[in-house]
């Protein structure tokens, strides 16, 4: 079990950035339908995926225990199966992480999306195109500002994840204690000069990440 | 446009003031008492029989892990009377110089005792059986700010079988939380109060109790905090703790009361 302080930083950049993978691969994937299709249930979806914006991280960390715990309405299944419990693992702080930030992807992106000039993707359709096609060499290059800005929030989110992360990934010494938890456990336990060098690693690397995402963006753009 | 927008900001405002200052007219005999929330059901009784006794006052219970709650008197928060579930928080409460010494008094004792889920088909018989394959998830309150957690510790410790359990534990943030663990099926076992198992008795399955030896003695302090508003209603608290009828109570929850010293 790996006790030192960077364990923290290291697992928390581990579990933000694989969050943050999925909530792009979804968060476009569900922007685009919300921005692009029209449905009876979508206004339903849409309030489904931004309510974790909206509710405490606690609340969303109840819910994904009652639908995830060894006894919950999935999680179940999932063990009568396989044995396995996702809870107090760092695949359930990553769940979290991912829950609690794709509405930021979401909004970000279907605005993105949804400004991008109609009269540009009528012209790709006529010249034959799929729509397969036009979404990925037209729409998502159009989008490219407010992706990359969902992108930026979502991971920097995914970071900073705490009381659903606490509720079912526990706080963990060496298994799932991310930076914000480890920083809680330090401070409750009064010891401060832990949670002062913690803090501190946490602002940089914050602000790096900051520094070299604009940067980043300014040379896309 | 300006005149909507001044008589919206104007309404905020009070909104915002009024309900503050009212609550500005509090009952000066209002006390908190941070309490290690084992004992919650057993304060939550006492509370409401001395509101009953002494009518106008009123008990607000801070529960919490011993450990948090003296960290939070120590950062300022404003208690007027602590209990803990170790002379460890009390002690650290004390050296800090924020505990009024003369009121300071050891009123219960408890144990700990393993226990697993209701449902579990697992046979255990004894702590040595967690060192099991089956036995995948143990929690235990976490040692550094728990009291139930420092036990659990020892008592591993006394059993020789810390190292083999080590990567099995769960740490939960407080005694009611690992008790929920083991009540929800969430681990394989649990180490709790024997106190907290009365509570969840149809959930959990007690295996065994801890023998004395295998751990600190589990000792519950009180006293008045340093600074308290109330001190008064604060003492009369703790002597009704204290008292016959509140060791009645404590009893009844499955405490062994220390008889006050005289």
């Amino acid at each position: 079990m790996d006790d030192s302080l960077l364990f923290p930083l290291k697992l928390s950049v581990q579990v933000a950035t694989v969050a943050t993978v999925f909530v792009v691969i979804v968060g476009l994937s569900a922007a685009y339908i919300l921005s692009r299709k029209n449905f009876s249930s979508k206004e339903l979806l849409d309030i489904i995926l931004t309510l974790p914006l909206v509710l405490p991280p606690t609340v969303t960390g109840y819910y994904l225990i009652v639908l995830l715990g060894r006894n919950g309405l999935l999680g179940r299944y999932l063990y009568a199966w396989t044995g396995w419990s996702i809870m107090f693992t760092w695949y359930a702080a990553v769940l979290a992480s991912f829950v609690v930030a794709l509405p930021l992807m979401v909004k970000t992106a279907r605005a993105a999306i949804e400004s991008v000039d109609e009269n540009l993707i009528h012209a790709s359709y006529t010249l034959g195109h799929s729509e397969y096609w036009t979404a990925l060499k037209v729409i998502l290059p159009l989008a490219k500002k407010g992706i990359i800005a969902g992108t930026i929030l979502s991971f920097a989110r995914a970071m900073g994840e705490f009381g659903a992360t606490l509720m079912i990934a526990g706080n963990i010494p060496g298994r799932t204690n991310t930076m914000p938890l480890a920083i809680y456990s330090a401070a409750a336990g009064g010891d401060r000069s832990q949670a002062t060098i913690m803090v501190i690693v946490f602002t940089l690397f914050s602000g790096l990440f900051l520094y070299f995402a604009n940067k980043l963006s300014r040379r896309i753009l | 446009m300006m005149k909507k927008i001044a008589v919206m900001l104007l309404i905020s405002f009070f909104a915002v003031v009024l309900p503050i200052a009212s609550t500005h007219a509090e009952p000066t005999t209002e006390i908190t008492v941070s309490a290690a929330i084992s004992l919650k059901n057993a304060f939550e009784e006492i509370g409401k029989l001395y509101e009953s006794k002494n009518i106008g006052s009123k008990v607000t219970f801070n529960l919490g892990a011993s450990g948090d709650l003296m960290t939070q008197i120590k950062g300022g928060a404003p208690v007027d009377v602590f209990a803990s579930a170790a002379l460890k928080d009390m002690d650290d409460l004390d050296n800090a110089g924020f505990v009024v010494k003369e009121t300071r008094t050891n009123f219960v004792l408890n144990s700990v005792v393993l226990i697993v889920p209701s449902s579990s088909n697992i046979t255990l018989t004894s702590f040595e059986d967690l060192k099991k394959a089956e036995i995948q998830k143990i929690a235990i309150g976490n040692p550094k700010t728990v009291p139930v957690g420092r036990y659990s510790a020892e008592t591993f410790q006394y059993y020789k079988i810390s190292d083999m359990i080590q990567t099995k534990l769960v740490l939960a943030e407080n005694v009611r939380q690992v008790l929920d663990y083991v009540a929800r099926g969430e681990v394989d076992a649990g180490i709790v109060y024997s106190t907290d198992a009365m509570v969840k008795q149809h959930e959990v399955k007690i295996i065994v109790t801890a023998p004395e030896e295998s751990h600190k003695p589990i000792i519950y302090p009180i006293a008045v905090v340093k600074g308290s508003k109330n001190e008064k209603t604060a003492r009369s608290f703790i002597n009704l703790v204290t008292s016959d009828e509140g060791r009645k109570i404590l009893s009844k929850y499955g405490f062994k009361p220390i008889a006050p010293a005289k």
